[in-house]
């Protein structure tokens, strides 16, 4: 009987061998594409390594010595910081990557605030059943569309949009809201060129975020709407105790995916200023900074030692994503045991039951 | 079976290939030199300027081809010509030059840059290298050829010897003013008697102020001023010390932040950037009225005016005459007989040499080592930038000053010589007289991205938004964003400049 058994199992097909040969395409361009320059971007960090003029230099090992440079270089040199355009101070003695970082990030906030406020209110406004708003495969399609364009193009429509002598500057001065002649060009001022980056930012990414809080919305049980609307809850309140709450998870992975995107913000801000990086180099993202360090000055060292503090900055920021979801998923175990828990216990209140089926019964009459 | 005869096959395909090899398509150096040519000859550029002198005045140029994508000039014998054009913004050309130069060896014949320009911003990085060939050992040009050449276009591009590049054109810069806004300000209008008025930077100042209280902006942008001082520097703007490269803070490059600040402070200049749409439209017509809304809301409001600008050579024939004219209408005039420049400046512009002699740009032209077509780009480089008789016509049909001392002359003492664009005027004796006062004395391979960066990041300290310290830091910034191993002279923070 055991030695029968035993045959049995060796003649069973062994299905998982398929899943790791389907894997293997996958992992050759990962680790050719992906793996191998990531390792190589490592070693650089630790190396010195640029090209001087026509000539490359190294690499030799130097270190921490590139890493000194991206938290000292610039560190010397009293800097203005502005935000929405309030000199807050002119003597900051921060470095150039701080500088960049916190550039980054406001253009994030300012682009990641209306956008998440639009999309939420799309997202409730698509899936409420009570508004049943027409044509939304169309208006879906519509709100996607911007995300399609290239950003290097849309950076060089808005460049030339709010140029100085460009359609809106022209249309405004003939309205006669604003006098052409003492007018100062958008892209000399911090604070516009902040706010156009991120409108545009908003403007291309608004749509993907409905979708995805538009699965977070329908993927909320509707009988707990259903119960909420007989207990008398209005909209709002169904919004804020309800959609909300239980929406939090898929909130914040959209947040934190949002910020990992808003790191990476590139093309629109180097196409919009120029690769100047604006007025003082105010809207000069970290990105920037990278690019002209590898394509420009040529230093992969010191590139490497960049690219590796943001990739640890990433890897925060996923673990956070992995650790919501986590835990996350530990809350909706325990809300479904919740609901059981209350189930339960209206099969215990007969008194309720009949009165429901009371209740029908008088409808139906 | 079939294993067999497909290496039967493949052995064959080798053998064909080989004794075609044999035959005509052999690597250069199987052959003696002077004999291979390639099929096509790549050339390597940041605008259509050259691609345009070459179509018009090389004599073997017959057409343009299209194959798949890309375009093609035709030669007379079959030749290819292609044109890779890079623009030069924030380093594009060089970072791709550079990445095809390193790869030159590895490259197929055809796929290899023959020829490519540079500028005199970052000259001396491709002439101190071995990317580029000796002209006169390599090449195969003569001191004889090059004899008409102005000595300083052949100074600036000789490392140790050897002439590494060469130009068409001379660069000499000037300055170019509205006739009809030098009678309203000055009450005259000839170059001869403008020049006396703006022959320092003291009188130019003067005149900026005139032209203030009659509404008039002297420049256009904060950089239009910027090369006129910066030529003049008393040294390169890099300095070895102690081993190090240290960023030097000239007398003049002071003197243009203050003037300039000065100038923005008192509205003496209009506020936009170089290249800029505004820039380019400050120099045509609708600098006079803008006529906005239609019928009863219709309203007409008089736009800036904008003295003059400070061009070089390809300047003037190549951006101003675009940009005064921008519908091409030629010279319009009114029922009086007199230019309507609220149409077209086309004519309404003169050039007279300004408070300092200066130079901007100018391209010159290499030889890549690996080029397969020696003895095109010999015929190419002799024809373009040597010959007499291709740059008398050059200038006489685009108005560009060709590098050509012989041929310059002649036109500058041609009495019947002048531009129709300027009025008349015969610009080529004036660039004559400056183009031998060029010294390139100061070029250094940085210049581009030194020059470049202190135009950008000094602008809100004259807009007024941004002390001079931070726009130092900027600069800084900037600066070693873009290059290894440069530091700046401690006196960019103390100088009395700081309290501006």
């Amino acid at each position: 009987m055991k030695k029968e058994n035993l045959r049995r199992s060796n003649k069973r097909i062994r299905y998982d061998k398929w899943g790791y040969l389907f894997l293997i395409p996958f992992f050759i361009v990962f680790v050719l594409f992906t793996l191998f320059p990531l390792a190589k971007t490592f070693l650089y960090s630790f190396q010195r390594y640029f090209d001087d003029q026509l000539e490359t230099v190294g690499p030799f090992w130097c270190g921490l010595e590139n890493y000194r440079y991206i938290f000292t270089s610039g560190a010397n040199d009293p800097r203005s910081i502005l935000l929405f355009d309030v000199t807050l101070t002119t003597d900051a003695h921060i470095s150039s990557f701080l500088y960049y970082l916190m550039n980054t990030i406001v253009i994030w906030i300012l682009g990641f605030v209306p956008q998440i406020a639009l999309s939420l209110f799309l997202a409730v406004c698509f899936t409420n059943t009570r508004l049943k708003i027409k044509g939304q495969a169309f208006w879906k399609t519509v709100i996607y569309m911007p995300n399609l364009i290239m950003a290097a193009a849309f950076g060089m429509l808005f460049y030339m949009i709010f140029a100085q002598n460009g359609p809106v500057i022209n249309t405004l001065a003939q309205w006669g809201w604003i006098d052409k002649a003492n007018v100062k060009p958008l892209d000399s001022d911090e604070l516009w060129t902040h706010l156009i980056i991120a409108g545009l930012n908003c403007l291309m990414w608004f749509g993907n975020t409905t979708l995805l809080l538009m699965s977070g919305v329908m993927g909320i049980d509707p009988s707990i709407y259903e119960s909420a609307s007989i207990d008398g809850a209005g909209p709002q309140r169904t919004f804020w105790q309800i959609t909300m709450p239980l929406l939090r998870p898929i909130f914040l992975y959209v947040f934190i995916t949002s910020m990992i995107g808003g790191i990476q913000l590139f093309d629109v801000a180097q196409v919009y200023t120029q690769t100047t990086g604006g007025m003082l180099k105010s809207s000069e993202t970290v990105m920037m900074y990278l690019f002209n360090l590898v394509t420009v000055k040529h230093n992969y060292g010191q590139a490497g030692a960049l690219s590796v503090i943001l990739f640890f900055i990433t890897f925060f920021l996923s673990v956070c994503i992995y650790l919501s979801t986590y835990k996350s998923k530990n809350m909706n175990r325990a809300m479904q045991r919740a609901k059981a828990k209350r189930l339960r216990s209206y099969r215990h209140c007969s008194a309720t039951q009949e009165e429901m089926a009371r209740l029908a019964a008088a409808k139906g009459e | 079976m079939k294993k067999s005869m497909f290496a039967t096959i493949l052995a064959a395909a080798g053998l064909v290939s080989l004794a075609s090899c044999g035959n005509n398509d052999c690597p250069a150096e199987q052959k003696p030199a002077g004999e291979a040519e390639g099929k096509v000859l790549n050339v390597m550029c940041w605008n259509n300027e050259f691609q345009q002198r070459f179509e018009s005045f090389y004599p073997d140029f017959v057409g343009q081809r299209k194959e798949g994508s890309i375009t093609y000039d035709m030669l007379r014998d079959g030749t290819k010509v292609r044109f890779i054009i890079e623009p030069n913004d924030n380093n594009n050309y060089q970072n791709k030059l550079d990445a095809a130069l390193k790869a030159q060896e590895s490259t197929a014949a055809d796929e290899k840059i023959d020829m490519f320009l540079i500028e005199a911003d970052y000259a001396t990085k491709y002439t101190k290298s071995d990317y580029t060939l000796d002209l006169k050992a390599d090449i195969g040009l003569t001191d004889a050829d090059l004899a008409e050449q102005y000595q300083y276009t052949k100074d600036i591009v000789t490392v140790d010897g050897k002439l590494k590049a060469t130009s068409w054109q001379a660069t000499p810069g000037l300055f170019a003013y509205r006739r009809d806004l030098a009678q309203q300000v000055l009450g005259v209008s000839e170059p001869a008697d403008v020049q006396k008025e703006l022959s320092d930077w003291t009188k130019f100042n003067a005149v900026a102020k005139k032209a203030h209280e009659k509404g008039i902006k002297m420049l256009s942008g904060f950089a239009d001023n910027f090369r006129p001082y910066s030529n003049n520097m008393e040294k390169p703007w890099v300095e070895e010390k102690d081993g190090e490269k240290v960023v030097r803070l000239d007398p003049k490059i002071k003197e243009w932040i203050v003037t300039t600040k000065d100038y923005a402070t008192k509205g003496y200049i209009d506020d936009v950037k170089l290249w800029s749409g505004q820039w380019q439209a400050d120099q045509g017509p609708q600098g006079y009225e803008v006529v906005s809304g239609e019928g009863e809301n219709q309203t007409v409001s008089k736009g800036k005016l904008t003295f003059g600008f400070f061009y070089s050579t390809w300047g003037i024939n190549f951006t101003l005459a675009g940009n005064a004219d921008p519908q091409h209408l030629g010279k319009v005039y009114t029922e009086d007989g007199k230019l309507d420049v609220s149409k077209s400046l086309y004519g309404d512009y003169a050039v007279c040499e300004g408070p300092a002699s200066w130079y901007w740009g100018g391209s010159w032209l290499c030889a890549a080592k690996g080029t397969d077509n020696k003895g095109l780009v010999n015929d190419i480089m002799y024809k373009l930038t040597c010959s007499q008789q291709i740059a008398k016509s050059i200038t006489r049909e685009t108005q560009d000053y060709t590098n050509n001392k012989a041929a310059m002359h002649s036109i500058a003492t041609d009495a019947t010589y002048g531009s129709d664009f300027l009025g008349g005027q015969n610009h080529i004796a004036l660039f004559e007289n400056s183009a031998a006062k060029i010294s390139m004395k100061n070029a250094g391979p940085y210049d581009q991205t030194l020059n470049e960066g202190i135009q950008n990041a000094f602008e809100p300290f004259f807009f007024g938004t941004a002390t001079y310290q931070s726009c130092l830091t900027a600069y800084k910034s900037t600066v070693e964003e873009k290059v290894n191993g440069l530091t700046f002279a401690s006196d960019w923070s103390s100088w009395d400049g700081v309290s501006l």
